[in-house]
């Protein structure tokens, strides 16, 4: 899904320009019918979803608020999204701990019950197949979500090593859960709101954790996790239950807490620093390029044991070859692939995500850099349809993050 | 408002319910519009141009305007600038040909007049127009109407 979002944005617009239009409105029509839909999907269009192709599903890209208000509000008080098309997985077995600990980066024994985090699955060559937020929760239960567009390929990738791992006797199975909807809830709202719906006392689940519980009447999983850079929950619902709960967030919330789409979902997690697979990191960098050393568990730095684990422990010792950073600019946007120069102008590597911020109304961006060219301050020229801008160098996250910690 | 309208007649269309598009995206009269949504108001032989109401409706927030230098050429059909919004690029072609004799500079600091006034505050460029001619390969109000909702419809 390379450039997903921006080219999606692009696909909408440039088709206004466009001089084939018969050959784009054909292959539109083509998409749409094999398109899937959430169980949210008549919601959508009730609500003036603007409904646009994403990886393989039909998902609202904005409803009536803009872009800008969307992500304005998510962070004044607070948005809900269909995250449904991610794939929710459970991986069960009194082995299901040392097995997914030879596809990821993370130290999962070491995670207490009902916490998680966010890890990288890596390939041989240390590069990354996909991000997840996975969670412990028990000693044989892992409960994990993967991006829609790396579905088959991540799957196919869990089976053929599983098939291996039960072959040698490990205990290990695995359920694909179909049967339910994901919805985000976000924002400083998100608790408040949510604490109306459930017995359980929320304010003692913290960022990065998990439990099940009874939601509105529905077993629900409940990560406090998101992708907005706010405090906020996931909340896995039973999918015949899924649009009785988003109706009752949006109710509770009396209306503050808006319907919020893909558009800005990506305007909140750029400006979070967050990356996107398929954007800011790709089957060719590895997690400690895209800034993710942390995500390396300690005990993981001793033992290795997961897949490329000799290049990422290396790139940890000698420092990688090229690192994602942050940027602020002047002139259009940047986006995907535009080019960074030096103020030399030599190249000195390439744009992965960039906009406009909602929030700071100024121009945000994250790319790759060479190693020595990646503090915050250094100067560099960001090269759009051929001329080069002003950038600076800068720290991510761009808008202070608010996760609910333990003070 | 304008975008309210546009999703209910979009959703009307998806059901094959035939709806007036009077009053959705505004197409004025007097004005001139090319197929990749650029309008073009004549006075004599100078044209000042713009994106319609329907093209900055679909691009959404705009967040900056790139522009031809006063002198340059431009010609029918190509592209002389973009406008960027939150969500996208898009390219602005000229329904004419001709010399940019200005460019309306607010847009430098207020890009979003191109989303709140489209047609009046929102012009981007004029051009002094080597062939008035041009003129008669441009559609009328009434077949741009049709064309946009023709447009929608395939959505």
């Amino acid at each position: 899904m390379r450039g997903s979002l921006w080219q999606l944005g692009q696909s909408i617009t440039r088709r206004l320009a466009s001089g084939d239009k018969k050959a784009v409105a054909h292959r539109y029509f083509a998409t749409e019918a094999e398109l899937k839909k959430t169980a949210l999907y008549d919601f959508h269009v009730a609500n003036g979803g603007k409904m646009v192709p994403f990886a393989g599903w039909s998902m609202p890209i904005q409803y009536k608020d803009s872009i800008m208000d969307s992500t304005l509000n998510c962070r004044e008080n607070g948005s809900l999204f269909d995250v449904s098309h991610m794939c929710g997985l459970s991986l069960k077995g009194k082995d299901a701990i040392p097995f997914l600990e030879k596809l990821v980066i993370a130290d999962v024994a070491g995670l207490a019950p009902g916490t998680g985090t966010l890890t990288v699955f890596t390939n041989e060559k240390g590069g990354a197949i996909d991000d997840s937020v996975i969670t412990k929760v028990k000693d044989d239960h892992i409960y994990l979500v993967v991006n829609a567009g790396c579905r088959d390929k991540d799957l196919a990738h869990i089976e053929a090593h599983m098939k291996a791992f039960k072959a040698k006797g490990g205990d290990v199975s695995w359920h694909i859960h179909d049967e339910r909807s994901l919805l985000a809830l976000q924002g400083p709202l998100a608790a408040p709101v949510l604490q109306h719906l459930t017995k359980e006392d929320l304010s003692k689940l913290y960022f990065g954790e998990f439990c099940m519980l009874d939601i509105h009447g529905s077993h629900c999983f409940l990560t406090r996790t998101g992708y907005t850079g706010e405090d906020g929950f996931e909340i896995s619902v039973p999918s015949e239950k899924a649009l009785d709960l988003a109706k009752a967030i949006l109710e509770k919330s009396e209306g503050k807490i808006r319907l919020t789409g893909l558009g800005a979902r990506d305007s909140l997690r750029l400006e979070a620093g967050l990356c996107l697979y398929g954007n800011d990191m790709e089957q060719h960098t590895t997690p400690i390029e895209a800034g993710l050393t942390w995500a390396v568990g300690k005990r993981r730095r001793a033992e290795g044991g997961f897949l490329g684990a000799e290049v990422i422990l290396k790139q940890i010792q000698e420092g990688p070859p090229i690192r994602r950073v942050g940027f602020f600019s002047t002139g259009p946007p940047p986006r995907s692939h535009s080019e960074i120069q030096d103020e030399q102008g030599n190249n000195i590597g390439e744009v992965t995500s960039g906009g406009f911020s909602p929030c700071l109304k100024k121009n945000i961006a994250m790319g790759y850099v060479k190693s020595g060219l990646h503090k915050a301050g250094t100067n560099v020229k960001i090269v759009i349809r051929g001329k080069p801008n002003e950038g600076v160098v800068t720290k991510m996250p761009f808008v202070p993050t608010k996760y609910y910690k333990p003070s | 408002m304008a975008s309210r309208l546009l999703l209910a007649s979009r959703a009307a269309s998806y059901l094959r319910i035939s709806v007036s598009h009077r009053g959705f995206a505004t197409v004025l009269k007097d004005l001139k519009y090319l197929d990749s949504h650029e309008w073009v108001k004549v006075d004599g032989n100078s044209a000042t141009v713009g994106i319609t109401d329907h093209a900055q409706d679909h691009l959404g927030d705009v967040v900056y305007v790139e522009m031809p230098e006063v002198g340059a050429s431009v010609t029918q059909g190509q592209s002389f600038g973009a406008v960027e919004s939150v969500k996208a690029t898009s390219d602005v072609n000229s329904p004419v040909s001709g010399k940019v004799v200005e460019i309306n500079e607010k847009l430098e600091s207020s890009p979003a007049l191109v989303n709140s006034s489209p047609y009046e505050n929102g012009w981007m460029i004029k051009v002094e127009m080597s062939d008035s001619g041009e003129l008669n390969k441009l559609m009328g109000s009434d077949q741009y109407s049709k064309f946009c909702e023709e447009e929608d419809s395939k959505h």
